[in-house]
């Protein structure tokens, strides 16, 4: 953890990401300093899923340069962890809620080596704080998706990470459970690990140190308390709003003038 | 009484030769098998089953050991079905059912243009269960090892890979590099078996006995016990009953399979224990 600490968390310089034939962020330049959180904060398609899984090293940086960790990204497997925003097959398969959780060893076990006492703490430690440790006995697909979202974090969190990358990882929560998760992730970032967050909640993205607000393009980056305010939301959202008496008050548009305010609409 | 179930393969070379075969065949299609469902891979392992049927045709044409054209078969299936979905936006599955047909046509093809197949294309597509030699159950049980020890080296890869490629990739198992093994490991699987229970056969004993333990099963590694397990009773009941009833041998350890299934899938839906074994 201290040589996590002298190196960015993840950084970025003249990044082009996006996939073969398609640009879909250019110009990213950032640092996450070692043992903070950072909100990626846009609407859909605005390349929040694109920068995480060039991070995570599922897709390959189309131009410029992405270090995570202080290297490439895939080159600690075992000190990354990721959650995507899908998980494709995995609840119609024969598992139990805790050997999904045991896998987020297996990068650091490799092939061969053997489960220690350690491994099997650390699973069952981050099943307790996700509060899904009493379901670790049972079969992954009789669980509810909130349940298995848990267990998915859980998983995460197990992997032991130095950077945690989470693909809208509150989305399937119940407000309770996104509590949960959120002082697991507090607690996470307080003992030196930092994580990347990818959300359309503006509140969620308030809780985090840094925000990178994007909408196919880096509309800003910084402090969550200075990016998100109401004409950077604009820029992104294409809409200012505040729930108001049961439900939504647009505040202003990029299109209308009906603002109250904006200089005093953050989140 | 016991010289029913026992005599057939204590008394008769052939059965004993055929029920060795068989259970090396159960056990490599039980691994192979469990991860062929898990990962819903069974269009490419009926392709691959198929998709041998030049290959064999070519050999025999030649003079060569049929195994060796089952192998050839599968490579250029396996590379026909990469080249379409690396070169085309066109989704694998509709790459394997190309290569399928491409195939299958092929095989007859070849098949329809001498007489000398009449009855080598009976044995390619079911087999000769009760014909096995000596040397080739010994071919078949350094498969069997091969695919066992494999499996066994990949399995933390392969269970990421089934629950989502995405994980294995970030864990440091490039996913495209274990799904190349695992298909390697599928068409190993139909080129030793083949002389056994055949190409049409051998999709079968691939799909029925995993399926079956897949019901039960909530471990992956009980799964692949389990799917052996239905394999080998299969094999032992089927030739059994082929025995004692005169059928065709690699059909009836097939029949037996599948029908083994339906049994399990009536039960699991009346049994407590449905989807709950460990």
């Amino acid at each position: 953890m201290s040589a996590a600490r002298e190196v960015p968390a993840l950084s970025a310089r003249g990044l082009s990401i996006g996939y073969a034939n398609e640009i879909v962020v250019e110009g990213i330049d950032f640092e996450l300093p070692p043992g903070n959180t950072l909100a990626l904060v846009g609407s859909n398609g605005s390349g929040k899923t694109t920068l995480l899984k060039t991070a995570a090293s599922l897709l390959s940086p189309l131009s410029g340069e992405i270090s995570v960790l202080g290297s490439r990204p895939g080159a600690f497997p075992a000190r990354v962890a990721y959650l995507g925003q899908f998980q494709p097959s995995g609840f119609t398969l024969p598992l139990r809620a805790i050997d999904v959780v045991r896998m987020a060893r297996f990068a650091s076990l490799g092939l061969t080596r053997r489960a220690k006492p350690e491994d099997e703490r650390i699973v069952r430690e981050a099943m307790e704080t996700m509060g899904v440790l009493d379901l670790a006995d049972l079969s992954l697909r009789t669980l509810s998706g909130g349940q298995r979202q848990r267990i998915f974090i859980a998983q995460a969190m197990a992997r032991g990470a130095d950077l945690i990358l989470l693909d809208e990882p509150a989305s399937n929560l119940d407000s309770s459970s996104r509590e949960t998760y959120r002082g697991v992730l507090r607690e996470a970032c307080a003992s030196g690990r930092s994580a990347v967050i990818a959300t359309h909640d503006v509140e969620e993205a308030a809780g985090c140190d840094y925000t990178m607000l994007l909408a196919r393009k880096v509309v800003a980056f910084g402090r969550s308390e200075a990016v998100l305010t109401a004409a950077t939301l604009l820029s992104t959202f294409g809409v200012v709003a505040r729930p108001e008496r049961g439900g939504i008050l647009v505040l202003e548009h990029e299109h209308g003038h009906d603002c109250l305010d904006p200089e005093h609409e953050g989140p | 009484m016991i010289d029913v179930f026992v005599a057939p393969f204590s008394s008769n070379a052939f059965m004993g030769n055929a029920l060795l075969a068989g259970l090396l065949v159960s056990l490599a299609c039980g691994i192979v098998g469990s991860f062929v469902v898990l990962r819903g891979l069974a269009f490419i392992g009926d392709a691959l089953a198929h998709g041998v049927l030049p290959g064999v045709a070519v050999a025999v044409l030649l003079g060569l050991p049929g195994m060796l054209g089952a192998a050839a078969g599968s490579l250029a299936m396996i590379a026909g079905i990469s080249l379409v979905t690396k070169k085309s936006t066109l989704s694998s599955d509709t790459a394997i059912g190309l290569l399928f047909v491409g195939m299958l046509a092929l095989g007859v093809a070849i098949v329809s243009r001498s007489r000398a197949f009449s009855g080598d294309l009976v044995r390619i597509l079911f087999g000769e269960i009760l014909g096995i030699s000596g040397a080739e159950i010994l071919i078949q049980a350094g498969a069997t090892v091969a695919i066992a020890a494999t499996a066994f080296l990949c399995y933390r890869p392969f269970l990421l890979l089934c629950f989502n490629p995405e994980q294995a990739d970030v864990s440091g198992f490039p996913s495209r590099l274990y799904h190349a093994i695992m298909l390697a490991l599928i068409a190993l699987t139909v080129v030793v078996s083949f002389r056994t229970v055949g190409t049409l056969l051998v999709f079968g004993m691939l799909l029925a006995p995993a399926a079956t333990a897949a019901l039960f099963a909530r471990k992956i590694s009980v799964m692949i016990a389990l799917s052996s397990l239905v394999g080998a009773a299969s094999v032992y009941l089927g030739l059994l009953a082929s025995y004692h009833f005169d059928l065709a041998a690699g059909a009836s350890v097939t029949l037996v399979a599948t029908i083994v299934f339906f049994a399990a899938l009536a039960a699991s839906r009346l049994s407590p224990l449905s989807g709950g074994a460990r």
